[in-house]
């Protein structure tokens, strides 16, 4: 396939970044997405140019280091990581844009890197079960049913890459946080911390500038991993809970 | 042995474990005999811990709770990406939950036996005692493991074991507990006990009066390099399987922590014990960039076959079963698709050599799910392995529920890396090694859902109760950057930094890593021979050589720059590349993932040469031009019988 590529370029973050137009010809329906970064950068090394900065680390759908906008869509037109993504979902002679996550809470670091450490401040916030090594009971002396086991590591499942918060209109962190307030919520091990994992994660995110969520619902649509809107719906149950028990943020 | 390739050191061995009370009783007793180090001391000492996978991130978050002033470096943007993350199938722990006899002592023994009798008894028993803390540890964490409808824990089997051990989290274990390493490290960074340096990557270690006491890293973000000083280092940083180009690794994982503390004098033990696993996507074309796994845990219910004659090109589904040869089962009825995974890949490669490979190539075999989907249903096999048809699907566009699966084997683990004694520390005091970055556990082939097990017990476990006996003599006197060792470490490596940027030739950093990764699979892959690792010998100095004139690295040091990055990794990967065929070719006899043509049984099974190679090999660095020195550690069985390895 020959595609025209139209690629953000932004040399860092102090200086305005442009669409620039670049061709790649060659392409084999079989290449991932980023094989197909490669080959432009390749090509880009070889004319003396700088290549094209992009994230990327296990290529196998999992690390969530990856991601871009793919004609405006997260991880682009398949519901996966942007390493998973192979060419045959496009045709010879497309453009095709390709752009960072947008969201002020991602700053750019260069070309299509941002800079997500927002999300582990957000982990920071209470993203955790305090179980200090060396201090945890033996493992079966807790049941915990399978419905809420599996429910929990369904929401365990996110890759924290940020496409839910590149994909909301508001820029909203809201799809992030309920999938590990939904995760460690569910288990009885998790309920101690439970009030105040909530009220300080939503502090953070609020803290970091994420936009408030408005259930539109494009950030489940655009989930490499399936994490589902009712994680949200959980999140605000806990949160009105946690309010009505007295729990404030840690300032 | 020609000398002209290495030289002959002093033997070498490990003096921590105390081998003078029973082998159940030397972990306990060595914890006993260790200094300890008291809170308020802990506060005033510095540990630097490189790497944030499994090991590295479990043992910065122990070291932060226990009180120490922690520094935790990771090249990603976070702790989470580590990759230890994409391991797939599981965690080993010998709880005997399933009443089918398991204990200690059996998983310990599977172990050793498993590693082809080429690791060490005393860190194998430790690991499998350890093993059922991380169970607890992990569901403390709030890791949601797999379980049964009772609300109890669920188990699966692994290769070469017949017990059912295995803890999961669908095909997603690795994911699962680094997230829980990760939630308590990120725990601790919040309380102000680990200092992060993310998107760093460790260039150098800093060695003053024989102690390991900083690194020199460069932000990768700014360019900016840098010391950092403590009063001990943990290199957490992962395997080399990248040496190969192709493997199921992390585009970014590399060797050159580990590299650059060997040529700081740290040993590098059994650097040729490479890990093929037998259950990856076949490669499709010369643009690819990295192999994928898919786990092991399918071997549970799929059936490894090919065609019975050769160049048989039908569609699997028309070919009849009394056409097919499910070649495992046939050579190995006790294990059947269960067998280890040297056995399984060295067979896969044996079909494919006779012409029955499918696929393009003809490098791929079958793995059939059509007699599980008719035995337990299409939903309970889409609920055991669903993530990992799908990912298969995704990758090669075909439906695994409806035609066999094609695999093939790749570079997966290595079980070489740095050489430590049974407190973990390495040659040089005070730099300690971890996870898969050390040698110690798996010997010549590691078991499956054995490396999840051995980076957590180093990093929750071991680590932390071994390196108090060092740090028992410290805090050590300060060091700044003008110290003449921290400014030797800090101009060595701008000016290979600079030195990369200014060939300016014709060549990409890939197309170099590319060449050498073809080089190494060809000649010191599944199987190696004296002829192979000659040619290999020939070819890798010549490839540095042009490397170092010809290769092309835009823009500047400065900067956010990934062709730099790359070109420092591929620069240390050529190098280690060298070492790992010379430790091949010096090993003339075939032990577990090392197989070499000349050493192996009428039935095409590997076989050892325990009277001339039960031990392990340390390689000492010596400057360039000069051969490496080689320090043997005898490797002695006390509890375990020296046998045959069989899995009829």
């Amino acid at each position: 396939m020959n595609l025209t590529l139209r690629i953000w370029r932004q040399k860092d973050p102090s200086v305005k970044g442009k669409m620039v137009t670049y061709k790649v010809s060659d392409i084999s329906p079989d290449m991932s997405f980023l094989e197909m970064l490669d080959v432009l950068n390749e090509q880009l090394i070889m004319d003396g140019d700088d290549p094209v900065a992009f994230d990327h680390d296990c290529r196998e759908g999992i690390c969530g280091m990856c991601g871009v906008m793919i004609n405006g869509q997260a991880h682009g037109p398949q519901q996966t990581t942007t390493c998973q993504l192979h060419m045959r979902s496009f045709k010879d002679g497309d453009t095709i844009d390709v752009e960072p996550w947008r969201a002020s809470p991602f700053p750019v670091i260069k070309d299509l890197a941002v800079d997500r450490r927002a999300f582990d401040r957000i982990i920071q916030a209470g993203g955790y079960i305090s179980a200090p090594t060396g201090t945890a009971p033996e493992a079966h002396s807790m049941l915990v049913a399978k419905k809420d086991s599996d429910a929990a590591f369904d929401a365990a499942t996110c890759i924290g890459c940020g496409a839910c918060v590149a994909a909301c209109p508001n820029a909203s962190s809201m799809l992030f946080t309920a999938a590990k307030v939904t995760h460690l919520g569910l288990l009885p091990q998790g309920q101690p911390e439970r009030n105040d994992r909530v009220i300080n994660m939503v502090a953070q995110q609020d803290a970091e500038g994420f936009g408030g969520c408005t259930n539109i619902g494009e950030c489940a649509a655009s989930c490499p991993k399936g994490i589902s809107m009712e994680t949200i719906s959980r999140l605000n149950h806990d949160l009105l809970g946690a309010l009505r028990a007295g729990a404030r943020p840690k300032s | 042995m020609p000398l002209d390739l290495f030289n002959v050191g002093e033997p070498i061995a490990d003096t921590k474990a105390p081998t003078d009370v029973p082998i159940g009783e030397r972990w306990s007793e060595r914890k006993f005999r260790g200094r300890l180090v008291n809170p308020a001391n802990r506060r005033k000492m510095t540990v630097i811990v490189v790497g944030t996978g499994l090991a590295g991130g479990s043992a910065a978050a122990t070291l932060g709770e226990a009180g120490y002033k922690v520094k935790s470096f990771w090249y990603q943007d976070s702790p989470r990406r580590a990759h230890s993350v994409a391991a797939q199938g599981g965690i080993n722990a010998a709880k005997n939950y399933r009443n089918d006899g398991d204990s200690v002592h059996r998983l310990f023994y599977d172990t050793v036996k498993g590693g082809d009798f080429r690791s060490r008894e005393n860190n194998v028993h430790r690991l499998a005692e350890v093993s059922v803390n991380i169970i607890d540890q992990c569901v403390a964490q709030g890791v949601p493991f797999a379980r049964e409808y009772g609300g109890l824990l669920d188990n699966r089997s692994f290769g070469g074991t017949q017990v059912s051990r295995t803890f999961y989290a669908r095909g997603q274990t690795g994911q699962q507990l680094l997230y829980g390493a990760y939630q308590a490290l990120e725990r601790q960074i919040a309380a102000g006990n680990v200092e992060q340096h993310a998107r760093t990557e460790m260039l150098d270690l800093i060695i003053v009066d024989g102690r390991a006491r900083g690194i020199v890293a460069r932000d990768l973000v700014t360019g900016e390099i840098s010391t950092h000083f403590a009063d001990a280092v943990v290199l957490a940083t992962g395997g080399y399987g990248n040496v190969f180009y192709l493997s199921t690794n992390a585009k970014g994982s590399n060797a050159t922590a580990i590299w650059r503390a060997h040529k700081k004098g740290a040993y590098f033990a059994n650097p040729c014990y490479t890990q093929i696993h037998p259950t990856c996507i076949p490669v499709k074309g010369d643009y690819q960039s990295k192999l994928t796994l898919m786990s092991e845990s399918l071997r549970n219910d799929g059936r490894v076959w090919v065609p019975k004659e050769r160049g048989d090109d039908r569609d699997p589904r028309e070919i009849p079963e009394d056409e097919r040869d499910y070649y495992l089962e046939r050579i190995y009825p006790a294990f059947g698709n269960l067998v280890p995974r040297d056995i399984a890949s060295r067979q896969a490669k044996n079909v494919c050599d006779e012409g029955r490979g499918v696929g393009p190539g003809g490098l791929g075999v079958y793995l059939d799910f059509a007699e599980a989907i008719e035995r337990l249903g299409r939903k309970a096999v889409e609920a055991k392995y669903g993530n990992l048809f799908d990912m298969y699907a995704q990758i090669t566009g075909e439906d695994p529920y409806s035609v066999p699966m094609r695999i093939y084997p790749a570079v997966h683990y290595t079980m070489g890396g740095l050489w430590v004694d049974y407190d973990l520390q390495s040659s040089i005091p005070g730099m300690f090694v971890i996870g898969e970055a050390n040698f110690s556990d798996h010997g010549a082939n590691r078991l499956g859902a054995s490396a999840l097990m051995q980076g957590l017990a180093d990093g929750y476990f071991v680590l932390p109760a071994t390196i108090t006996e060092y740090l028992a003599d410290g805090p050590f006197e300060k060091v700044d950057d003008n110290h003449p060792a921290a400014v030797e470490a800090m101009q060595g490596v701008q000016a290979q930094v600079q030195k990369l940027l200014n060939i300016n030739g014709t060549r990409s950093p890939a197309s170099f890593h590319r060449e050498l990764g073809r080089l190494m699979w060809d000649l010191c892959g599944m199987e190696r021979s004296e002829e192979s690792l000659r040619k290999a010998l020939d070819r890798i100095p010549e490839i540095r050589q042009e490397f170092w004139t010809n290769v092309k690295v835009s823009g500047d040091w400065h900067s956010f720059n990934q062709t730099l990055e790359h070109a420092g990794r591929v620069a240390d990967f050529i190098e280690l590349a060298e070492l790992m065929c010379i430790d091949a070719l010096h090993r003339n006899e075939s032990c577990g993932g090392h197989f070499r043509a000349e050493s192996q049984t009428p039935e095409g099974e590997a076989l050892r040469d325990d009277d001339n190679f039960a031990y392990a090999a340390a390689w000492e660095w010596t400057p360039e031009g000069q051969p490496p020195t080689l320090h043997r550690e005898a490797l002695e069985y006390e509890y375990v019988h020296l046998a045959q390895r069989s899995y009829k």
